[in-house]
C-alpha cells in the first residue's frame, strides 16, 4: 500500500512539474528556438537539421494554410514542432508583438491597428485572398454596380427590385467590428462607407448557411467558399467583373487582401526556414491554390498598407 | 522518486529512511497515509485554491474592465446607458453598451418565462405523481438534456427555430425570441432537477395532513407542496437564469447580433456575451475596443454576482 502511495505522489509531482515546465517553455519558445539546433543531425540529410518549436497563431482565415504547411514542414524536419492556433487577427498581432507567438497571422496590415507598433513587426505576405458579396439565389441578382452594392450595404436600398432584382426585402449579413474580412470589404467594395446594421456572424460557414437559407440575404466571404457546382449562394460580380482568381490577380477585381505572417523583428533561423518554406514553390503552387488562396507570385498588382494599388 | 524506490524494499526501508529523511519531517508528514497533516494539507490547499481562483478572476476582470474608463476615458454612465455601439467608426466612435445589457436581460427573463412552467411541471411529475417512473425514466432524460453541448442547441436553433420564425413572423428569423427559446430549453433541465429536489424535500407529514382533511391530490400539490417548497423553487429559477445570462455560443447563433436596441421580441438583438465572443479575437490587446469588451465582461460579472446575492438571500430566508 505504502509503495503505491509513494508512487502515486511521485507521479503527481512529476506531472505537475512537467506542466509547469511546459507552460514556461511556451512563453520563452521564441527565444529558445534558434539556440536548440545543436541536437543530433540527421546523417541522411546534407543540410543542417532543424529542431525546435514554433508557435503560430491568429487569423482563422489563414489557419488552414499554415496548418497544412506546418504539417509538410514537420514531415521534412522531424525534430521541429509547429503549433498552429486560431484566435483572430487581433490576437495574432498582439501576441506576435508581445513575443508569445513566433508568427502572428493576420488578415489586415499591422498598420491598420492603432496600438500595434507596425515598425517592430516584420511583414511576410504569404498569400492573397479574394472576396466578394454572396447573395441568396431568390434575390435574382448576379451582378451589381459598385454604386448599387454600396446602396444595398448602407441601407439606402431596402428591396432587391430597386437594383434590378425580384421584389424581395434585403437582409444584410455583416461581420463583427475589427474582422479582417469586414475591413477588406468595407475598404475596397464599399469605399469606406459604413454599412448599415444587420445580422452579424463571425464564422464564414455560418454566414454562408444564413445567406443560403434566408430569402433576400446578402453578405460577403472569401472566394474559396464559393464552390463550382454549389448553387446555394450566388457569387456576385461587381461592375460586370466576375470575382475569380484571374481577375483578382490582374487587379481588375478590387476586393482582395493579403494574408500576413508577422514576426517580432528579424525571425530566428528556424522561423525563417519555415517562412522560406511557405514562400517556396512547393507551398505557393500547390497548397496555396488548393486551400483557395492566390499565390503572391501570381499577382500582377500590389498594394501598400494604405490600400493604394500599383502595378508590380 | 529515489526515496520512493527505497521505501519499496522493506528490509532497507527503515534503515535508510531515517538517514534520508527525518521521521517527523515535512516529507513524511505529507506522504504517510495515516498522517493527520497530509489530509489537512490536501483539503486546505483545495479550499485555498478555490478562493484564490475566485479572487484572481474578480480582480483581473475588475482591473481590465476599468481600463476603458480610467485609461481610455470613456464615461461610465454613457457606457452603460448609451445605445450607439460604433467602435470602428473613424470619426467619433461611440461605445454605448445598453443594447447588450438589455439584450442579456431580455433573453434571460424570457428564457425563465418559457422554462419555468415546463420545468416546475416536470418536477411535480417526477417528485409527486410518478415517483418510480420519474426517477427511472425522467432523471436520465434530464441528465441527457444537461449533457447536450450548447453548440448543438445553437445548431438546432439555427436549423429549426430560425426558419420557423422567418416563415411565421417575417424578417430574417434571427430574433430575441429565438434566442430566448434556445436558452429556455437549455436551462430547463437545471431548473427541473433542482425544483424536483426541493419538492422531494417537503416533509411527508404536510402531505399526510392535507390528505387527512380531505384534500385531493391536486389540492395538496397546489395548496401545500408548492407553497412549502416555495423559495427553493425560486432559487431553482434564479440559478437557471444565471446560467441563461452567461450563455454565449447558442445565443450567438440565433439572435442575429445586431448592435441596435430591438423594438420587439421579433427584432434581432445582441447580448453581452455574444458581442464579447464575436469581437474579442479581432481586437488587439490594449485597444479601446478590447478594453470596452473587458468592461462588458466586468458588467457581466457584476450582474452574475447580483444573481448569487439573490440566491443567498432566498436560501437564508428559507433556512430562517
Amino acid at each position: 500500500m505504502k509503495k503505491k502511495n509513494l508512487l502515486a505522489i511521485g507521479l503527481a509531482l512529476v506531472l505537475s512539474l512537467t506542466l509547469i515546465l511546459s507552460a514556461c517553455g511556451n512563453g520563452s519558445s521564441s527565444g529558445s528556438s534558434d539556440s536548440s539546433s545543436s541536437s543530433k543531425s540527421d546523417s541522411s540529410s546534407s543540410t543542417e537539421a532543424l529542431s525546435g518549436k514554433i508557435t503560430i497563431g491568429g487569423s482563422t482565415a489563414l489557419q488552414p494554410l499554415a496548418a497544412q504547411a506546418a504539417k509538410e514542414f514537420m514531415d521534412k524536419n522531424p525534430n521541429v514542432q509547429i503549433e498552429v492556433q486560431g484566435g483572430g487577427s487581433g490576437t495574432g498581432l498582439s501576441e506576435a508583438q508581445a513575443g508569445n507567438f513566433d508568427i502572428g497571422m493576420s488578415d489586415v496590415f499591422a498598420e491598420s491597428k492603432s496600438n500595434i507598433d507596425a515598425k517592430a513587426l516584420k511583414d511576410y505576405q504569404v498569400a492573397v485572398v479574394g472576396m466578394t458579396a454572396a447573395v441568396n439565389p431568390k434575390a435574382g441578382v448576379k451582378n451589381l454596380s459598385k454604386k448599387d452594392l454600396q446602396a444595398v450595404f448602407t441601407g439606402k436600398v431596402k428591396n432587391w427590385k430597386e437594383v434590378g432584382g425580384k421584389d424581395l426585402k434585403i437582409t444584410l449579413v455583416n461581420r463583427p467590428d475589427g474582422s479582417g474580412t469586414r475591413a477588406t470589404f468595407d475598404q475596397f467594395a464599399l469605399d469606406n462607407k459604413t454599412p448599415a446594421e444587420g445580422i452579424t456572424q463571425d464564422s464564414t460557414n455560418t454566414v454562408k448557411k444564413i445567406i443560403s437559407e434566408t430569402p433576400g440575404a446578402i453578405g460577403y466571404m472569401a472566394l474559396s467558399y464559393f464552390t463550382a457546382n454549389d448553387s446555394s449562394v450566388v457569387k456576385l460580380s461587381i461592375d460586370g467583373v466576375e470575382a475569380n482568381d484571374d481577375n483578382v490577380a490582374s487587379g481588375k477585381f478590387p476586393v482582395w487582401a493579403y494574408e500576413h505572417m508577422y514576426t517580432k523583428g528579424e525571425p530566428s533561423k528556424l522561423v525563417k526556414a519555415f517562412l522560406d518554406f511557405i514562400m517556396s514553390d512547393a507551398v505557393q503552387t500547390k497548397d496555396v491554390p488548393a486551400q483557395g488562396y492566390l499565390s503572391v507570385n501570381d499577382m500582377k498588382v500590389q498594394r501598400d498598407a494604405t490600400g493604394k494599388q500599383s502595378d508590380k | 522518486m529515489k526515496i520512493g524506490k527505497v521505501a519499496m524494499d522493506p528490509a532497507t526501508a527503515t534503515a535508510s529512511k531515517s538517514k534520508l529523511i527525518n521521521e517527523k519531517g515535512l516529507f513524511w508528514r505529507l506522504t504517510d497515509r495515516t498522517s493527520e497533516s497530509r489530509g489537512k494539507v490536501l483539503i486546505y490547499s483545495s479550499a485555498i485554491l478555490m478562493i484564490v481562483a475566485v479572487t484572481a478572476i474578480t480582480l483581473f476582470l475588475t482591473i481590465q474592465g476599468l481600463r476603458s474608463f480610467v485609461v481610455d476615458h470613456l464615461n461610465f454612465w454613457t457606457f452603460i446607458t448609451g445605445t450607439q455601439w460604433y467602435p470602428d467608426r473613424a470619426q467619433n466612435p461611440s461605445f454605448g453598451a445598453f443594447p447588450f445589457i438589455f439584450g442579456s436581460m431580455a433573453v434571460t427573463f424570457l428564457a425563465a418565462l418559457i422554462a419555468t412552467p415546463i420545468a416546475i411541471g416536470t418536477a411535480i411529475f417526477m417528485a409527486e405523481l410518478a415517483k418510480k417512473w420519474g426517477t427511472k425514466v425522467m432523471q436520465p432524460i434530464i441528465e441527457i438534456l444537461v449533457g447536450i453541448p450548447s453548440v448543438v442547441y445553437g445548431l438546432i436553433g439555427l436549423s429549426l427555430i430560425v426558419p420557423f420564425m422567418r416563415v411565421h413572423f417575417g424578417g430574417s428569423g434571427f430574433n430575441l425570441l429565438a434566442g430566448a427559446i434556445v436558452v429556455g430549453i437549455m436551462i430547463l433541465p437545471t431548473v427541473a432537477s433542482i425544483a424536483a429536489d426541493s419538492i422531494r424535500a417537503v416533509p411527508d407529514s404536510l402531505r399526510q395532513a392535507s390528505y387527512a382533511i380531505g384534500a385531493t391530490k391536486w389540492q395538496t400539490i397546489w395548496r401545500v407542496v408548492i407553497p412549502a417548497a416555495g423559495s427553493s423553487l425560486v432559487t431553482a429559477i434564479v440559478l437557471g437564469m444565471s446560467r441563461a445570462f452567461g450563455e454565449a455560443l447558442a445565443v450567438q447563433m440565433v439572435i442575429g447580433n445586431v448592435v441596435t436596441l430591438p423594438k420587439s421580441i421579433f427584432d434581432p438583438s445582441a447580448t453581452l456575451t455574444t458581442i464579447i465572443t464575436l469581437s474579442m479575437g479581432h481586437t488587439t490587446t490594449g485597444s479601446i475596443l478590447n478594453d470596452a469588451l473587458w468592461s462588458l465582461g466586468f458588467i457581466l460579472l457584476l450582474i452574475s454576482y447580483v444573481f448569487i446575492v439573490i440566491i443567498r438571500f432566498l436560501s437564508r430566508r428559507r433556512n430562517a
